[in-house]
């Protein structure tokens, strides 16, 4: 449909021949080729660490290949920084947004390119510019709010326009599905596909295969910094797509056993939290959790989630509401003394709440038992007791490398979450808050951390499982409840429901509205 | 009722606003220096010591040159000088800018303390070298109670309303002041569409050393003709608290070093009243009114004002 342009253009928009880039200790990208036709939205998928990111900041500029080449609609260039890369007509849109909070999006979208009249910064023409690209494209947006104002989608959408205002022909999206609702994910494929139509070309990353599927001509797959595979969509599969991302057959799903759920371990009633703005971010939240049961939240990042988990476990201070964990009213209760009683932890940020990055493994897991027997006698520390059970620890949950002095900072991710995730379970807890548990790791370590859930509920342990990822919402819980600007919409049982139905009840509509029809 | 007559009678008096206004100038120039600075993201506690060099500086050329105004502009050369120091060592080697500031500081403590006596030939202050004349205004002066505020006033007072003026216009009417705002709140954002974040931020801060040493220079050669030992006395920090309380805003700084300028005013004309009767010794709390405001109003008012988001975190480019 752009045959004028592409016969103008070279065949191909992007070619980067022949890409190392090497950090301390890690081969980031080995010899990576690639080439991106014109006009086409070309899928780039791998895992975490797979150099996917690596080789997308080279191509924009912000890193320099050590060696290799790359050339834009045919002609060799060498970026020196990202403005280079601008200048040939290539934006991205980075998964961590990159932009200034309290500025305006018209503001923001200008920045670096500013329209002048005399000295003055000219803002209304600005305006102008930037509403028409938005009108012109389909991206909605509200070009006077200030960024810290907008939802997430809309920030996407800035970023966008960001992109379009100066000039890209090529689009790198970086996983720009990672914090949208389904409804927000099938939005921008529509403007996906106006970009397309309007002929430029698209690098999509992502490691979400059902999407890569629906939106992506071509895929290339990476795997430990190298290309594994490079596929045509329509003639391939997500199976074999995650045969090339992991080296190896995975199960997609997990069979859960049946598993009849025992009396109710853990309840919340009518629960309201501040956040440190002091708004209200919970409001009202009620929920019971069984033994041998999981209860998923499902919701998109920012809806309450991370203060109600704070709420429950004791980190932040309730309003109104009660928490009752084993009969016993624990609202705003100390986290030791939940901890005594048996409830145990999985943050959903390691770093912030879970990890000391500079202690050795053996001190990690130590920590929320470290004052009392077998790890502490008296006021000293029992390094012994304490190594021993350490190396017992990682072996168990198969954290490597296996060396109990390896400081916490220095594992990888997943082998970091397994230390934590063996600490959590090894406490012996009756009920267990499990968020985002396998965020940022690979399929390996998520598929082995899903396992230690389903096995802790096996045992009869209650488990509150916090996630945005939907898929291991439904893979892994009896029941999901999803959380929307700190209410619940509607509690529905995975096999009972469909993505589509929580994907509604994630963007603020209730399940009786949703089945309004139905029932 | 004798005393609060008195007190009263401070008020009524045009000769209070205008020592408000003369005490507001220095904390004007200061904390316009502070906005500078930090909205590019750098925090600048030099503040202090650029002040008091450029008072020192603007008082030994006046002394070797006669020309007052050459003083002044020396001053500036100094405020540039110093603060060139705190970007080189805050942006180029990422140090702490707390620990810098502080340093430099000190060090122009020492250095001047150290001047005093191979340039002027004794310690403590020096003799009268020459000062700049307040100017009259033609037709204001004229106006009852306005005119005895404003009609015959240091020129310095009315620079420093010039440069909050100049300063606000340029942080939010232009692109480098976007690009200014840009880099204090996020850098790497700024970073990835081509602006140079070290560049604005080497310019925040010598912008600041320009209005801290106008400061400075107003204190002495403006103010009383003659340098003494530490005369900075703190009002580079009341400056930054003048900023915070101002919220970061060139405006806003204004109204707050006014704010603390009409308190200055107001402890140093209550010393002078004969109808309190206190000690001599227990006059000199008085001085500290000023310090204790900033404390009950900066404790007060920093839960709601928010800085640049970079503020005091060094930008360290990857690869």
């Amino acid at each position: 449909m752009n045959e004028t342009a592409s016969q103008v253009r070279h065949e191909y928009a992007v070619e980067m021949l022949e890409i190392t880039k090497k950090f301390p200790g890690v081969l980031a990208n080995d010899r990576v080729t690639i080439r991106i036709k014109n006009g086409e939205i070309h899928a780039i998928v791998g895992e975490n660490g797979a150099g996917k990111s690596t080789l997308m900041n080279q191509l924009y500029g912000l890193y320099h290949p050590d060696s290799g080449e790359i050339k834009i609609f045919g002609e060799k260039k060498t970026f020196v920084g990202p403005r280079d890369a601008i200048k040939a007509g290539i934006g991205m849109v980075h998964q961590h947004f990159m932009l200034v909070n309290t500025l305006t999006a018209t503001e923001n979208v200008v920045l670096g390119n500013e329209p002048v009249k005399g000295l003055n910064f000219d803002l209304k023409h600005s305006r102008q510019v930037v509403k028409e690209l938005s009108e012109r494209y389909g991206l909605y947006i509200d070009i006077d709010a200030k960024i810290e104002d907008m939802p997430v989608g809309m920030q996407q959408r800035v970023e966008i326009i960001k992109t379009l205002y100066r000039g890209a022909q090529i689009i790198i999206l970086d996983e720009p599905t990672a914090v949208l609702t389904p409804q927000e994910v099938e939005e921008l494929f529509v403007i996906m596909r106006n970009l397309q139509k309007d002929g430029k070309t698209i690098l999509f990353i992502s490691h979400k295969l059902n999407e890569v599927m629906e939106i992506s001509e071509k895929i290339t797959v990476m795997r430990g910094g190298k290309v594994t595979a490079e596929l045509i969509t329509k003639d391939t599969n997500e199976r074999e797509i995650a045969r090339a991302m992991v080296g190896r057959d995975v199960v997609l799903k997990l069979d859960k056993a049946p598993h009849k759920p025992k009396d109710v371990v853990f309840e919340v009633k009518d629960l309201q939290v501040r956040d440190n703005r002091r708004l209200e971010v919970v409001n009202g939240v009620s929920l019971t959790v069984r033994r041998g049961e999981v209860v998923g939240i499902a919701g998109v990042a920012g809806n309450g989630q991370t203060e109600f988990i704070e709420a429950i476990t004791g980190l932040r201070k309730v309003e109104r509401g009660h928490i009752i964990f084993q009969g016993k009213d624990v609202t705003s209760a100390h986290p030791r003394l939940l901890r005594e009683m048996g409830m145990t932890h999985i943050a959903e940020d390691r770093f912030k709440y879970a990890l000391i990055k500079p202690f050795p493994a053996y001190y990690n897991v130590l920590l929320g038992r470290h004052y009392k027997p077998p790890f502490a006698k008296g006021a000293f520390l029992d390094h012994k007791e304490i190594k021993r059970y350490t190396a017992e620890l990682m072996e168990e949950f198969d954290v490597r490398p296996r060396i109990i002095e390896h400081l916490g900072g220095n594992f990888s991710g997943g082998n970091q979450q397994k230390l934590v995730v063996g600490r959590e379970i090894k406490a012996n807890p009756k009920f267990m808050v499990v968020a985002q548990p396998t965020r940022g790791l690979d399929v390996g370590a998520i598929e082995f951390i899903h396992r230690q859930v389903l096995r802790m509920r096996e045992q009869d342990v209650g488990i509150l499982l916090i996630s945005m990822e939907l898929e291991e919402i439904f893979s892994l819980s009896d029941r999901i409840l999803v959380m929307y600007e700190g209410k619940i919409m509607g509690e529905v049982r995975p096999e009972e429901t469909t993505i589509e139905e929580v994907g509604l009840m994630m963007a603020g509509k209730k399940l009786e509205e949703i089945r309004g029809g139905k029932l | 009722m004798i005393v609060l007559l008195a007190i009263l009678s401070v008020f009524i008096n045009p000769e209070f606003y205008k020592i408000a206004l003369t005490v507001a100038t220095p904390l004007m120039f200061a904390s316009l220096g502070g906005v500078f600075s930090e909205t590019t993201g750098v925090v600048n506690i030099a503040l202090e010591g650029i002040i008091l060099m450029g008072s020192f500086t603007s008082v030994v050329f006046t002394y070797l040159t006669g020309n007052v105004w050459f003083g002044v502009l020396m001053a500036v050369v100094s405020g540039i000088i110093l603060a060139l120091l705190h970007a080189w060592g805050s942006i180029k080697w990422s140090g702490n800018q707390i620990v810098l500031g502080t340093a430099i500081t000190l060090l122009a403590q020492g250095l001047t303390g150290f001047l005093m006596e191979p340039i002027f030939g004794q310690p403590g202050q020096t003799d009268f070298v020459g000062k700049i004349d307040e100017i009259t205004i033609p037709g204001l002066v004229e106006i009852p109670f306005i005119g005895q505020v404003l009609g015959e006033i240091s020129p310095f007072v009315y620079i420093a309303f010039g440069c909050v003026a100049f300063g606000w216009w340029l942080i939010y009417k232009t692109k480098l002041g976007l690009r200014m705002r840009a880099v204090g709140e996020n850098p790497e954002a700024a970073d990835t569409l081509g602006i140079n974040v070290y560049a604005i931020r080497y310019f925040g801060v010598i912008m600041s050393g320009v209005f801290a040493s106008l400061a400075g220079a107003y204190l002495s050669v403006g103010e009383i003709g003659q340098f003494k030992e530490l005369m900075s006395g703190g009002r580079g920090f009341i400056g930054l608290a003048a900023m915070i309380v101002g919220n970061w805003n060139p405006v806003g700084a204004m109204l707050a070093s006014l704010f603390f300028g009409f308190f200055g005013a107001f402890s140093n004309q209550l010393q002078s009243l004969q109808e309190i009767q206190v000690a001599a010794n227990v006059k000199s709390l008085f001085d500290t009114i000023p310090f204790i405001l900033t404390i009950v109003v900066v404790a007060g008012v920093v839960g709601r004002s928010r800085g640049p988001a970079a503020d005091g975190v060094p930008y360290e480019k990857h690869d």
